[in-house]
């Protein structure tokens, strides 16, 4: 029993170390923006500063376009997001539910581009966006991201497990399709579709490389593009640096507090959507 | 349907009465929205990426000449080519390692009742939710000479500082550290979940027989993540594959020293967007292209129990 104990408690002192390696850097940026300009490079390095301040966060917000960032990211990850729920939950209910000539070779195709990786198109879907005429528009960073045939795997699956007799009721009462999609399905959904909306928006919001290329228009750069932008203009003014840093991962933590179940669960269920 | 059952008149022509879209299957009605925004800009591009790679383009939006082969010849006789794709290849072997072991360490770890539980998984999954810039940021400031705080904690252990973004054998070596600190948090979800369905039955048969802990994880637990863990390491080969956005943020661009952290994507990059030589650019990213299919169609042969696998989800 004792050993049992005394593992227990080197268990304990694993997880902890690992935790605090982990959380350390980000403890270290919190810190470093909380110091004067001055004291962030002071060797020895030290933790603590008698001249904690939020002047870093304020001098952000005076001199950079956070909140400009802040804004187009909200409107390119809802908009992506509100697409992808409408359109995937459809072609999947689709693909589940009806019938028509081709319909296997079409779900074949789609299947197949999950193997696609989107980075691999940057270049082809640029010169697309500039005959379009859509480069440093919203619609150029939303647009190729609705084009995800994973969720419509992942929806599809789902759809296929529900069983068909609720449907058959609600038939025989005289609904259309679309109608019992709408009332009977969709809210059987919830937990699938939660998380292919809650991963989907993490993702966009996260986003880098194609928005990145998509946008060279301040007005319209997300948080991930902007803050790329930084590290050159703010120079050694490392307390600003980190202090963008903060607030530019901060908008995801503080969601992730409040919807940490959901989160997890719909990471690790997009994620294990094969097995 | 139907509607013209009306007797004398002719033909007022059915097509007009019976709107074209009433006259498609509903199933085709479905899918049709999703299917215009993954044929305009998963499909099409696909298709055009090898197309493009056969002309002389530019970034002026006027097709070039039709070079016919001459970019697939430059190109695999392009040593830089071939350097970022050796870079490409050598952060996937250096990376996926760690990423995968340390994700199962962390959720073995923390599957078992233990104080503050929540926080240690907290700590474990937070970085992955950081966009890359965020991580950039910081990790550029923790390897910086003298003042960073790596370089400062081994100066205190009694350790050589190294030159961590300016050392061309270390520049590859920080890339994956920082990335092992970023998306660890991923493959440990994904293994905690499967950890969470291993049915408690086989614990307790275990524990009758007389199995310790040791024994219990060698005859229960990994057996039972055999399938997981095929998944994660394709998905983490996949995903480190197509390494850029951190290699591009941590070296603002230049590669790293000597151009050793340079990945394939970046090359890509770029030629088209600095060089503005489209149709090469698309040549090698259609290379790269058949590469992570090939990968992709590996992992189906290889695991076939979970078919039509995985999804795109992980892009770091």
């Amino acid at each position: 029993m004792t050993s049992v104990r005394a593992w227990n408690l080197v268990g304990l002192l694993v997880t902890a170390f690992i935790a605090v390696l982990w959380l350390t850097p980000l403890l270290w940026a919190v810190d470093t923006s909380l110091k004067p300009e001055g004291e962030t490079t002071l060797v020895p390095l030290t933790w603590f500063s008698d001249n904690f301040s939020v002047e870093a966060f304020q001098r952000v917000f005076a001199q950079s376009d956070m909140l400009r960032w802040f804004l187009n990211s909200t409107v390119v990850a809802v908009g992506v997001t509100a697409l992808v729920l409408a359109t995937a939950s459809l072609a999947a209910y689709g693909f589940s539910r009806t019938d028509f000539r081709g319909k296997r070779l079409v779900f074949g195709v789609v299947v197949a581009g999950i193997m696609v990786p989107p980075q691999v198109l940057v270049v082809p879907l640029y010169d697309e966006m500039l005959a379009l005429g859509l480069i440093d528009t919203y619609w150029a960073m939303i647009l190729p991201q609705v084009a995800a045939p994973a969720m419509v795997f992942i929806l599809k699956k789902f759809f296929d497990g529900i069983p068909r007799e609720l449907e058959e009721a609600a038939r025989v009462d005289g609904a259309s399709i679309l109608r019992i999609f709408w009332q009977v399905v969709l809210p059987l959904s919830r937990p699938v579709l939660s998380a292919v909306g809650i991963f989907t928006f993490i993702f966009t919001w996260n986003n880098f490389f194609w928005p990145f290329l998509a946008v060279s228009d301040p007005d319209l750069m997300t948080i991930p593009v902007g803050l790329a932008t930084i590290q050159s203009s703010y120079g050694l003014r490392y307390a600003q640096i980190m202090a963008s840093a903060v607030l530019g991962g901060l908008p995801l933590l503080v969601a992730y507090v409040f919807f940490q179940r959901n989160i997890i669960r719909s990471v690790a269920h997009t994620g294990l959507s094969g097995t | 349907m139907a509607t013209t059952i009306s007797p004398a008149p002719p033909a007022p022509p059915a097509t007009r009465a019976v709107p074209l879209w009433r006259r498609m299957p509903a199933g085709l009605l479905f899918t049709l929205p999703f299917l215009v925004f993954y044929l305009a800009f998963l499909v099409w591009p696909t298709v055009s990426s090898l197309f493009l790679s056969f002309f002389n383009e530019s970034l002026t939006g006027t097709r070039g000449e039709f070079v016919g082969l001459a970019n697939w010849t430059e190109m695999f006789g392009d040593s830089a080519m071939w350097s970022a794709f050796g870079n490409t290849v050598y952060f996937t072997l250096l990376s996926t390692p760690p990423l995968v072991l340390i994700g199962l360490v962390m959720a073995l770890l923390t599957n078992r009742a233990m104080p503050l539980r929540w926080l240690w998984r907290l700590a474990f999954f937070l970085p992955f939710l950081l966009p890359a810039s965020v991580v950039a940021l910081i990790w550029v400031w923790l390897y910086q000479p003298g003042f960073g705080l790596v370089n400062d904690t081994l100066a205190r252990l009694g350790l050589a500082e190294a030159g961590w973004l300016t050392e061309p054998d270390l520049a590859m070596v920080s890339v994956v550290i920082t990335t092992v600190w970023w998306t660890v948090g991923f493959n440990f979800l994904l293994y905690l979940a499967a950890l969470q369905q291993i049915p408690q039955h086989l614990y307790d048969a275990a524990a009758i027989d007389g199995a310790g802990w040791w024994q219990r994880l060698r005859s229960v637990t990994l057996p039972m993540l055999g399938r997981t863990t095929g998944l994660v390491i394709v998905l983490q080969l996949l995903a480190s594959l197509r390494v850029f956005d951190q290699i591009y943020l941590l070296y603002q661009g230049t590669g790293g020293p000597n151009f050793a952290a340079r990945p394939i994507l970046e090359h890509v990059y770029t030629t088209a967007f600095t060089n503005f030589r489209f149709g090469y650019a698309s040549a090698i990213s259609t290379f790269f292209f058949v590469l992570i299919v090939t990968v992709s169609v590996a992992q189906l042969k290889l695991f076939p129990s979970s078919s039509n696998s995985s999804n795109s989800s992980k892009e770091r």
